[in-house]
């Protein structure tokens, strides 16, 4: 199941409801992205997200499928936040239920490595000398291939 | 014939423009054709559509420059991405 919301997510209540949808699992993996507080040494004040609506959901989606065929994976779960948020505020929930931690722990990382940098949302920074638009980083993009194979 | 384009991020900034409604011309049949004409603008629209990493999709799809385009798509430009 996708969310893009603006509002916070409780993870604990995220767990609680990824383990009760799943079905008979051994193990449930489960990462949040949060707004760094500094990029290089300069402090951020805010973090900005915008996304293509429609483009975003089907794009998570498809990350999703991927992750389905890949591994023996029973129930997905992502919460993506937009709008303005705060460093050190939360900012994207993946967890993975599976009958094996092996599969919950991969899927995990793929869907994040491939959600980096297949998901249309991009960030705005804000810091004390002003916004700019956070380009997309070359180790994301060699996170994303390193799943090639 | 119309089209729908949108554009995002520092792209959208750089063109001052959200999203317009574009009249799709017979001759127009590709996603190259509609940014030769929204370049035939002038700037800002010929050097920020000419940035080798402007992304596009089409019908929420990601397309390509040679991809084709017909009345009632949706297009999109944007840079590349960078959620999580």
């Amino acid at each position: 199941m996708i969310d893009i919301q603006r509002a916070d997510f409780d993870v604990g209540e995220e767990y609680r409801q990824l383990r009760q949808a799943s079905g008979s699992v051994g193990a449930i993996a489960c990462f949040t992205g949060l707004v760094r507080d500094l990029d290089n040494n300069t402090p951020v004040v805010a973090m900005e997200l915008e996304h293509y609506p429609g483009m975003t959901e089907s794009a998570l989606q498809r990350i999703i499928e991927q992750a389905q065929q890949r591994w023996d994976i029973d129930t997905v779960r992502i919460i993506h936040r937009v709008g303005r948020l705060q460093a050190d505020d939360q900012i994207v929930f993946v967890g993975v239920s599976s009958t094996h931690r092996d599969q919950a722990f991969d899927a995990c990382h793929f869907i994040m490595d491939y959600l980096k940098t297949g998901a249309p949302f991009w960030k705005k920074e804000v810091t004390p000398a002003g916004e700019h638009w956070v380009e997309q980083k070359a180790s994301d993009r060699s996170a994303a291939r390193k799943w090639e194979n | 014939m119309s089209i729908s384009i949108l554009y995002f991020a520092r792209i959208r900034e750089a063109l001052d423009c959200e999203r317009e409604q574009f009249n799709l011309t017979p001759a127009m049949g590709s996603v190259q054709d509609v940014i030769d004409a929204l370049a035939a603008r002038g700037e800002p629209w010929q050097s920020t559509l000419a940035d080798e990493q402007l992304l596009i999709a089409v019908n929420q799809s990601v397309a390509k420059a040679n991809s084709p385009i017909a009345e009632g798509d949706e297009l999109a430009f944007f840079p590349p991405v960078t959620g999580g």
